[in-house]
């Protein structure tokens, strides 16, 4: 009777020991940091006081290695100024954003991800504008451009935050080398390589995976911008996200079928993967890890990539992986989208506005960009900080004046276009649709004003 | 664990704020005035309830079918919502989805759900047979959506498959199929998963109204020389035909309000999204909460027939009893 008695008790102590662990463990770790960095210097804090016991709540789209880099560089901020961050990431971001809005439950801060949600967010009343300490800031460290962005019908409401450079083709610089294959500098010449990889048949062309939740697409609208801008232009282009040309124009249908010539063609994907269709079922994190095992030989993605090849991959020109801009019409030309996020608050706070002028602060740029996988078009940022040569360089691009930057267009669209039925008709498109019927109903969906 | 302390505390302020209205409640009615007491015992333990229904449904669906006559800007915009539900293909497969859902998950819950439970009826090791087809009722529907999208995963040729049914097409010597992309097939894959689940709760009812019937009922048409097809036809389903109806409209209802399992499985892309998930995609990420609120209110004029129904069939399976 004895033995059996204590038998029955050991597995309840056994799980309740191991929770209790599970908890303290928790509650170790953000205590930690504090330890090792007590000593960090708080002078670039001194203008954002001090505050006892103040919290700022903060939510965004940014979750896995990103989230513990970004809340990593504001360590020092929350060391300095006794305000507490406490962060979430969630996938569900957009949908959840808005329902906790509409709900009265907003976090103090978002960052968002699309304009065209920020601008929804702040024609809806939920916004705050800016300080006028953050709006000098963001006057100072970035273009018009960025400042525009944020600002909706006069007012500016949020501060840019990072960026990312799109438009990347990421390839195997061994493999390159190896096959004898060149970097090409024209949209023609990469057709051209294209076409010669698929003859040779040791690999396929390209890989890529949509796949990403309910914002499955999304990926595939890149590609689409990518190749408007640089066949029609940056005026097409914008006139294309303000909706003054439908979106079945004939030019938007061309970016389609220059696209449309390398993923949906069976001998030009999925490298590694499987046939067109599974582009669509692969997600976005897997979809060019076919590059690195030699199953495929480019992978269009933006900067962001970098942080999805697996731990120990060379990033550099000559090593596992590196990225050329996806080329123009003509050599050399440089237009490029891009995305960023935008730090909007949706409370009024002494420690809120600390928060909001740290994050357009250079000190938050160089820390972020410090630990590399992230960029930034904040002016004040050093270069030479960044972790990696593709980082530098797209850095550089950002913050030159010869550049011609395009913001993500689908993020500039209504919410029923940019954030449902395109990605849903880029979905449809690979899936079989073809591109009249798509783009027809994408043009469709376009909310009347 | 500060968090912790301060719910309790919330819990057993709310808990003490609500014994302190009854017993105010209570006591108000015991003290009314002989001629107007019973009225005031109505009267005092119905209102909390119709307040509280009155802010927490009432309201909102009156809400509600406003905003669905209104655009995203909130400006009234006639029938327009309801145009665009009826006239555009998207909105229109949602439909038809929607369809398809509510006629087959009850009719295949059901019908299995029957038919195992009159086969496994007394027999050896009934309980455990009734545990494995009730437990999937255990799972949520998302862990369930998460579940079976692993076993639709879909992989190249070649490459080695991590889906079960696309392996065991490929070890019959069949080429892996994308089970989710293809429609209209892959709204009967999802089906499947909804059956799945409603088939455990079919068969506990189900199972339990057999139970039910009468002894002597079966034993006299046993005598009688009923074969067992005649004794399932004219002996066990009229006899259980209330639980039926029960089982049905309760599978309906729950189906026409499917969400999680499409959402999960689909994002309700490829064709698959029904009424509930396109009414949360319009409502919440396409910034159009007019159409969501129209798809609400035809959501809800498809679900009120079924529970007036189910709601008439309770009060008069109570009247027999």
């Amino acid at each position: 009777m004895h033995t059996a008695r204590s038998r029955k008790a050991v597995l309840p102590l056994a799980a309740l020991s191991a929770m209790a662990l599970t908890l303290s463990a928790c509650g170790g770790n953000s205590e930690e940091p504090s330890g090792s960095a007590a000593a960090a210097d708080c002078s670039a804090y001194e203008s954002y006081g001090t505050f006892d016991g103040a919290e700022v709540s903060v939510y965004s789209t940014i979750t896995d290695t990103e989230q513990d880099k970004l809340e990593q560089s504001w360590v020092p901020f929350e060391e300095c100024t006794g305000i507490d961050v406490v962060y979430e990431g969630s996938n569900e971001f957009e949908t959840q954003l808005q329902v906790r809005a509409q709900a009265g439950n907003p976090p103090d801060v978002a960052i968002i991800p699309q304009p065209g949600l920020l601008a929804a967010q702040a024609r809806a009343g939920n916004l705050k504008p800016a300080p006028q300490e953050v709006s000098d800031l963001v006057d100072e460290n970035w273009s018009a451009d960025w400042k525009a962005y944020g600002t909706i019908d006069g007012t500016f409401y949020a501060a840019p935050m990072l960026a990312s450079v799109k438009g990347y083709v990421w390839y195997s610089p061994t493999a390159f080398k190896d096959k004898g294959w060149e970097v090409p500098q024209t949209w023609d010449e990469m057709m051209a390589l294209t076409k010669t990889i698929a003859d040779e048949g040791t690999m396929k062309p390209w890989c890529a995976g949509f796949e990403s939740g309910d914002a499955t697409g999304w990926a595939g609208t890149d590609w689409i911008e990518d190749a408007l801008l640089r066949q029609a232009g940056p005026d097409v282009y914008d006139q294309w996200v303000n909706h003054d040309i439908p979106f079945n124009d004939p030019q938007v249908a061309d970016a389609f079928d220059a696209v449309g010539d390398i993923l949906k063609n069976e001998d030009y994907v999925n490298g590694g993967i499987g046939d067109v269709r599974s582009i669509i079922s692969t997600s976005v994190d897997d979809g060019g890890l076919p590059v690195i095992d030699g199953s495929c030989a480019m992978h269009h993605q933006a900067t962001f990539q970098a942080a999805n090849w697996p731990e120990g991959t060379n990033v550099a020109e000559d090593g596992d992986v590196w990225a050329f801009i996806t080329p123009g019409q003509e050599a050399g030309a440089s237009a490029i989208t891009g995305g960023g996020e935008f730090v909007a608050a949706y409370t009024e706070s002494e420690e809120v506005s600390a928060y909001l002028q740290f994050m357009a602060s250079p000190e938050f740029a160089n820390k972020r960009v410090e630990q590399g996988a992230a960029i930034s078009a904040n002016k004040g940022l050093d270069p030479a900080l960044a972790t990696s040569e593709l980082d530098r360089q797209s850095i550089e691009l950002l913050q030159s004046e010869d550049t011609t930057f395009r913001f993500d267009g689908s993020d500039l669209m209504p919410g029923a276009v940019g954030a449902n039925s395109f990605w849903s008709g880029v979905v449809e498109w690979i899936n079989g649709k073809s591109t009249k019927e798509v783009v027809d109903s994408i043009e469709a969906s376009w909310p009347s004003d | 664990m500060e968090d912790v302390g301060d719910k309790l505390v919330q819990v057993v302020i709310a808990l003490a704020i609500f014994a302190a209205i009854i017993a105010l409640i209570m006591l108000l009615v015991d003290r009314a005035p002989k001629t107007f007491r019973d009225k005031a015992t109505i009267i005092g333990f119905l209102a909390p309830a119709v307040v509280l229904l009155a802010i927490g449904l009432i309201w909102p669906a009156i809400q509600t079918t406003y905003l669905a006559f209104t655009d995203r800007n909130g400006a009234p915009n006639g029938v327009d919502n309801f145009v665009w539900m009826f006239t555009q293909p998207e909105a229109l497969v949602t439909l038809r989805n929607t369809l398809l859902w509510v006629v087959l998950v009850p009719l295949m819950s059901t019908g299995i759900g029957l038919a195992y439970a009159v086969f496994i009826d007394r027999a050896r090791g009934e309980k455990a047979l009734k545990a494995l087809v009730f437990m999937p009722m255990a799972i949520s529907m998302v862990g369930a959506g998460v579940i079976w999208k692993f076993m639709y995963t879909y992989r190249g040729a070649e490459r080695e498959q991590i889906g079960l049914l696309n392996q065991i097409l490929v070890w019959l010597g069949g080429e892996s199929k994308q089970f989710l992309l293809d429609a209209p097939e892959n709204t009967f894959f999802l089906i499947a998963v909804m059956v799945w689940i409603q088939t455990g709760f079919a068969m506990v009812i189900l199972s339990a109204a057999i139970k039910g019937i009468p002894t002597e009922i079966v034993e006299a048409a046993r005598l009688d020389g009923a074969s067992a097809w005649q004794q399932f036809f004219s002996i066990t389903i009229p006899s259980i035909r209330g639980a039926l109806i029960v089982v049905v409209t309760t599978i309906t209802i729950g189906t026409l309000k499917v969400f999680d399992i499409v959402r999960t499985m689909t994002a309700g892309n490829f064709e698959t999204s029904v009424v509930a998930n396109e009414m949360y995609t319009q409502a919440f990420r396409a910034g159009e909460p007019g159409r969501g609120a129209a798809l609400a209110l035809v959501l809800f004029l498809m679900v009120l027939p079924i529970v007036l129904y189910n709601a008439r069939q309770l009060k008069k399976q109570r009247e027999i009893r």
